[in-house]
């Protein structure tokens, strides 16, 4: 029997107008996460599917459950159209994945969706069944709770059985929705954030603020691996290098020490409006979360967001931390994300940071600091990295 | 020279020897500095214990790196009774196990631990009914062996294993040591696996405990996380990327490889059923990489030393088992005691050559006669 991953589409299918805007862009995903493998891929309206080399399928099905915007998948058999082969096809299924001296519930689903097979879904179900009643003497039919769920997709040309699913990350393709620019520093947050907007079909470029030599190489290294966490999900993204220490010694200098926390969120926002633009996104993702430090108030909140018309996207400001360190176990940042350097957010940190900025006086402070010109140096000693989805052979000489 | 114990220990493929000098070389960081050069160690281990989890089917984070099979088995059995205590004091296992494994488990008798033996069938292999029977609430661990070091038997694992995922309090730990490599395996029903490196043309020094991520165990080298969390102690990471090495070398071929072996043993088999002086004690289901023969009237140490003048080498039994004088394994099997005194242990690789094979006949045969003539005098 010829096997094929079927894929289900999730959330897409339901925007009627964009539906084939959101089908192409996971169609390209797919493409780009299995390049290298030898597969051909199908796609219609309502399915994909994936022919494959027997031997890569557990690489492919790992492959598949990292892409977003697929509800469900599974390894289906491929068969003519016609019931003596579904039924041979579901015989085989049958006794090569269940032990046939046990007891088993079973149920047929039959979807048909060639108007001009035959018989009518109900009556596959019918059919189906009770050959597999015929056959299996351990199995029964229990329409309602069932240990095996044979399903019979029946299509113009071919059919397709399966019994288990594998089930998708769900959301959208990336990508679909445009581009944000995600603020990732190194901690557990802003990993987890990019993750929750790459869900949501938004393709991400990363930016991370450096302020050498308060902070380390290391820091740097530390985000790259972080990046590559998060291109497993998005295939390819720019991390963009913001040589930020300059501007921060300033705010240091010149400003009182409550604020300067305070002033220097408003300047990153400031380069990352003028970054946004430069690279072509539509908003900027972080990982800020309602409360957790003195510069994630509302009311700081309120007063570092004033410098910015650009939306911001905070995908975890409402998650408690512990739900966000589960997302980050889950997507293997957290490891990474707590190695102990020191990141541009975490050096020169007042005793007490406010907590509720006043806009006027944070006005005053800023004029102390000439940061127009300072942004537009920065602006100009950018460094970007592409960070790529393909596992480097790296140790292809070692392992 | 002609070797006919790689059951013993294997010689080192050039290759990973090669990854080892590499490593050693550049990548002189320990694993765990938090520097730059420190971080690239520890990619690199991280990249080996990936590489053995995708040879394997397992996971990442599941791959546990030790000092050998032995610390392997060692922190699996007592990893596991002293993490899992409040659930009870009884152990499963079977008499044909490394002393690795027979040994610990002796050692916790002394804390009130119980012990059953399963009790074998014709071929070697645990009656199931009777470790049906044995299972009781207070189990909290079965440990079971791949394949026998001494005669081959191969067990049943995913039989045993689907069995035991009837009891989920159960922990279910294999020493795969002898099967890694060799056959092929499937670690979906244990829940922990122990292996070696220098079975499988690696290097001395390193091996690795599976445990599945639902498990958890007391470390037993406290001192810290290191590559893994049961074990302290630097990172061995030079050796790790040899391991690697060496397992995805190992298993290329396998079934070929095995093919061969395969005629190599039928070939000394039906050579020997015709000495009247040799029982061959593996059943015709074991793996074909060891023969274990009892010798009549022979002591084996006897035909031990007299193949190793004619630069021959066999085992009389695991070299690693302290008691010299009788073989566990062979009485469980035979259950007979002259056997258990006499057995000698051929084992093969697709290394040998049929020509090693010729000669290795020729030779016994003489040694035989010789030594036969002797015991007559």
């Amino acid at each position: 029997m010829n096997r094929v991953i079927l894929i289900k589409y999730g959330e897409l299918t339901t925007k009627k107008g964009n539906r084939k805007l959101f089908i192409n862009t996971l169609y390209n995903n797919i493409l780009k996460k299995l390049n290298g493998l030898e597969v051909n891929i199908f796609k219609d309206m309502s399915r994909m599917y994936i022919e494959y080399d027997n031997k890569d399928e557990e690489l492919i099905l790992k492959k598949i459950g990292q892409i977003f915007g697929i509800h469900a998948f599974e390894v289906a058999y491929k068969e003519e159209s016609n019931l003596d082969s579904l039924k041979r096809a579901i015989k085989e299924l049958l006794e090569i994945n269940f032990d046939n001296q046990k007891k088993y519930t079973f149920k047929v689903e039959t979807k048909r969706s060639d108007k001009s097979f035959s018989n009518t879904s109900l009556e596959c179900n019918n059919i189906f069944g009770s050959y597999i009643l015929k056959e299996f003497p351990n199995l029964s039919v229990n329409v309602h709770q069932y240990d095996i769920l044979v399903n019979v997709e029946i299509r113009h040309g071919y059919s397709y059985i399966y019994l288990n699913e594998y089930k998708g990350l769900g959301g959208y393709p990336v990508g679909s929705l445009g581009k944000a620019l995600l603020m990732l520093s190194g901690g557990i947050d802003s990993p987890v954030a990019g993750y929750l907007a790459m869900k949501r079909g938004i393709k991400l470029d990363l930016v991370y603020f450096e302020a050498i030599p308060h902070t380390s190489i290391e820091a740097r290294n530390k985000v790259i691996e972080l990046a590559k966490k998060l291109v497993v999900y998005g295939n390819e993204m720019k991390l963009i290098i913001v040589p930020f220490t300059k501007l921060q010694e300033e705010i240091y200098k010149n400003v009182d020490g409550n604020y300067s926390i305070t002033i220097m969120r408003r300047m990153m926002y400031r380069i990352m409006e003028k970054l946004v633009k430069r690279f072509k996104g539509l908003a900027i993702v972080n990982g800020e979360s309602i409360g957790q430090v003195a510069s994630q108030t509302l009311t700081s909140m309120n007063v570092i967001n004033n410098v910015t018309n650009v939306p911001i996207i905070r995908p975890v400001a409402c998650f408690d931390k512990l739900e966000i360190i589960d997302i980050s176990k889950k997507i293997a940042t957290y490891d990474i994300s707590i190695l102990p350097y020191e990141d541009c957010c975490t050096i020169f940190v007042p005793k007490h940071p406010i907590i509720n900025p006043n806009l006027e006086h944070t006005l005053e402070m800023e004029k102390r600091i000439n940061y127009e010109d300072l942004i537009k140096e920065i602006l100009n000693n950018l460094k970007v990295i592409t960070i790529s989805n393909l596992d480097d052979d790296k140790y292809k000489d070692i392992l | 020279m002609i070797y006919l114990d790689y059951s013993a220990t294997t010689p080192v493929n050039e290759e990973v020897l090669k990854s080892f000098n590499k490593v050693v070389l550049e990548y002189p960081a320990n694993a765990n500095s938090l520097h730059k050069l420190g971080r690239e160690s520890f990619h690199l281990m991280e990249a080996s214990a990936k590489q053995i989890a995708n040879l394997l089917n397992v996971l990442e984070k599941e791959v546990v790196f030790t000092s050998g099979a032995s610390e392997a088995n060692n922190l699996a059995i007592i990893g596991t009774v002293l993490k899992y205590q409040n659930r009870g004091k009884h152990i499963i296992t079977t008499k044909l196990e490394h002393s690795s494994v027979l040994d610990t488990i002796k050692y916790l008798e002394k804390f009130g631990y119980e012990v059953d033996y399963l009790e074998l069938m014709e071929n070697g292999q645990v009656s199931i009914a009777d470790l049906k029977k044995k299972i009781r609430k207070d189990t909290v661990l079965v440990s079971i062996n791949h394949v026998n070091s001494e005669i081959g038997i191969i067990q049943d694992i995913n039989k045993i294993g689907k069995l035991l995922k009837e009891y989920p309090k159960i922990i279910f730990h294999v020493d795969g040591t002898q099967a890694v490599g060799k056959i092929k395996v499937n670690l979906d029903y244990v829940d922990l696996y122990s292996f070696s490196s220098h079975k499988i043309y690696g290097l001395n020094g390193v091996g690795c405990l599976i445990v599945k991520q639902n498990i958890s165990l007391d470390a037993i080298i406290h001192g810290g996380k290191s590559q893994s969390i049961y074990r302290s102690g630097t990172p061995t990471h030079a050796l790790y990327a040899s391991f690697a090495k060496a397992l995805k070398l190992a298993l290329e071929n396998l079934e070929e490889k095995y093919d061969y072996v395969f005629k190599l043993n039928q070939k000394i088999r039906k050579d020997l059923e015709t000495i009247e002086e040799v029982h061959i004690n593996s059943p015709i289901d074991s793996i074909p990489h060891i023969l274990n023969i009892s010798l009549d009237g022979i002591k084996s140490e006897t035909m031990l030393h007299a193949l190793a003048e004619s630069n021959i080498y066999v085992s009389t039994k695991t070299a690693c088992a302290n008691d010299a004088s009788l073989s566990l394994s062979v009485l469980e099997l035979t259950k007979n005691e002259d056997y258990a005194k006499r057995s000698l242990r051929i084992s093969l690789s697709f290394l040998t050559t049929t020509e090693e094979i010729d000669c290795f006949l020729k030779v016994f045969k003489a040694k035989i006669k010789e030594l036969s003539f002797r015991k007559g005098e």
